[in-house]
């Protein structure tokens, strides 16, 4: 086993925690650790990495100030030809998925993304993946080659205590070439509505389930009797049922109620990223195999549109 | 603006009723139960083209890999606008990876001389989201993935939007001809009109079997791929939730009991 590179996430002034689970990662499988850094000014985040390194490749750029998946993938081709690690672990996240599929394919090297858990046999790695919403897992057997390319989940892996001391190699870019068929402009962040559900301590939480708007009624008189905010999934959100700010999961909020009742989510790791931190999960889905389950504390194998009227009664009877 | 978007047929399964159970081969899922229906972010892909087209002109083609059921999807999308279709149909062609996949498309779609290439972002099925950024680096176009805002600039630059975690917009400029990989949620998918699908009925959908395609046989399927999915499993499940058991009356007032034992009520 050779090098393992690892790129580092950043965004907005912070490193991503992506970047140390993927280090992890790497020191588990037992090569090389080589995090590769690219930033503009960012030599905290530089001593921060090379504590899960062996080596950090440092290329402080302007350009990299912020992400641009051109000059990200310009640079990580060079590197990976020069360099030739054994495997390079890039995030599957909003910026991984930019550019692993198209270095992969420029630099002709097997890849695969969205890895759960990744193994070694002998010097080739094999990944584990989920498939059909995390229902089953699948093994992907990569064709032979001198070199791998594994986009890794984010929070599948946890990050570890480190403990390695790198030596920081600042790096000049390898690309000097200006990119102009693609320009960062600037964030927008997210809109910020009326409720702010990351400080909810009741939530009630609809997803597919729901089927139809016109379930929402009994849904926000729950909410009502309870005392709770109501947030969603993607797909609720999607479907214009609630506003885009009460979305759980890693494109939206990450909460931490007292009681989370889940309606009707399956509880894809995309929204479990956002809610699984919850004092107590409580769901309700029709799907005894729904992945919600193994994150529930209490759960109800039935209908929501049958218990939930039930606990409205109950809920009115307690009350008085 | 020429723009072909790319949609893929999957098993309904966000229905709560679908179950998924591998099959005896292990490389498959028993399908027997499914119903079928366009990728949900492929349902926005082909709303993106057709707002375009009827914001700034030009042409829809409709490529899709798949059987002769996959008609109904691309019916669909023709029937909300779509001027044409492509359908990538062979035998050869089942167990392609990212990579076969991509150059699959690419064959169907590099004569059409399009400005836009437009994708959903991650198939619901097997989640790669990959087949779009790898199918712009075999175009050899620039590309962004999860595309949520399409904003025209002018006839050689559009301005798009790229969802990231925690629903942060990163605002990008991005040159033509290029491809999008499209996120779901970025505008309300239209339904066909009766007249659409009468329409749609009409339109030609072209099939490419693997000659037409101009690629040899190890380029496609299997032995075209790089990382093939061969074995199925269960997933290992951690500690299981404590189940309320009963008729909705009895674990509705299990439930409303736990809650209010723990003070939440």
């Amino acid at each position: 086993m050779g090098d393992i590179f690892v790129l580092a996430e950043h965004r907005e002034g912070e490193l991503r925690e992506v970047t140390l689970e993927m280090l992890t990662l790497a020191g588990q499988l037992g090569g090389n650790v080589v995090c590769v850094l690219l930033g503009s000014g960012v030599d905290d985040y530089a001593s921060k990495v090379a504590g899960y390194s062996d080596k950090v490749i440092y290329i402080d750029d302007p350009i990299f100030a912020n992400f641009n998946a051109m000059a990200y993938q310009a640079a990580l081709s060079e590197l990976i030809k020069s360099e030739k690690p054994s495997v390079t672990l890039i995030g599957n996240t909003g910026q991984g998925v930019d550019i692993i599929g198209s270095l992969a394919v420029e630099l002709e090297v097997p890849f695969t993304t969205d890895a759960v858990a990744v193994t070694l046999e002998g010097d080739k790695p094999v990944v584990t993946r989920q498939y059909y919403g995390g229902k089953i897992n699948g093994n992907i057997n990569f064709k032979d080659a001198d070199t791998y390319i594994i986009g890794v989940r984010e929070a599948a892996i946890p990050a570890g205590e480190g403990g390695k001391s790198g030596e920081v190699a600042k790096t000049a870019n390898p690309v000097t070439a200006e990119i102009t068929a693609r320009k960062f402009l600037e964030y927008v962040e997210a809109a910020v509505g009326d409720v702010d559900i990351t400080q909810s301590t009741l939530l009630v939480s609809i997803g597919r389930g729901i089927r139809e708007d016109k379930n929402m009624p009994m849904v926000e008189e729950l909410a009502q009797l309870m005392g709770a905010d109501i947030s969603g999934s993607r797909a609720v959100v999607d479907a214009g049922w609630l506003p885009t700010d009460r979305q759980v999961g890693i494109s939206g909020k990450t909460v931490k109620p007292k009681l989370y009742l889940a309606l009707g989510i399956s509880g894809a790791f995309q929204h479990v990223t956002g809610m699984k931190g919850s004092d107590l999960v409580v769901a309700i889905n029709k799907d005894p195999d729904a992945p919600i389950f193994q994150y529930a504390d209490y759960g109800i194998v039935d209908d929501l549109l049958k218990v939930v009227p039930a606990l409205i009664d109950k809920l009115k009877e307690m009350k008085g | 603006m020429n723009i072909v978007v790319c949609v893929k047929q999957v098993p309904d399964t966000s229905d709560p009723d679908t179950e998924v159970h591998i099959d005896g081969t292990g490389r498959g899922v028993d399908q027997s139960k499914f119903s079928f229906v366009i990728n949900d972010a492929d349902n926005y892909a082909v709303e993106e083209a057709i707002l375009l087209k009827e914001k700034h002109g030009g042409e829809v083609t409709v490529v899709n890999i798949g059987g002769e059921a996959a008609n109904q999807v691309i019916r669909m999308a023709l029937a909300k606008g779509g001027d044409g279709a492509v359908r990538l149909d062979d035998e050869s062609f089942v167990y392609s990876d990212v990579v076969a996949t991509a150059r699959l498309l690419k064959s169907a779609i590099k004569d059409l001389g399009c400005d836009l290439v437009l994708t959903g972002c991650m198939a619901s099925d097997d989640g790669y989201g990959a087949v779009g950024i790898a199918l712009a680096q075999m175009l050899e176009v620039p590309h962004a993935a999860y595309v949520k805002t399409v904003e025209v600039v002018d006839d050689k630059k559009l301005k798009v939007g790229r969802e990231l975690e925690g629903g942060l917009l990163e605002m990008n400029e991005i040159e033509m001809p290029c491809l999008l990989a499209i996120q779901t949620g970025g505008n309300e998918p239209r339904y066909a009109s009766f007249k659409g699908i009468r329409e749609a009925s009409k339109k030609e959908i072209k099939v490419m079997d693997l000659a037409a395609t101009g690629l040899s046989a190890d380029e496609v399927g299997e032995s075209g791929s790089v990382a093939v999915m061969t074995q199925y499993s269960v997933p290992e499940v951690g500690d299981l939730a404590e189940m309320i058991e009963g008729d909705p009356a009895e674990t509705s007032a299990k439930l409303a009991n736990i809650l209010k034992e723990k003070g939440l009520v």
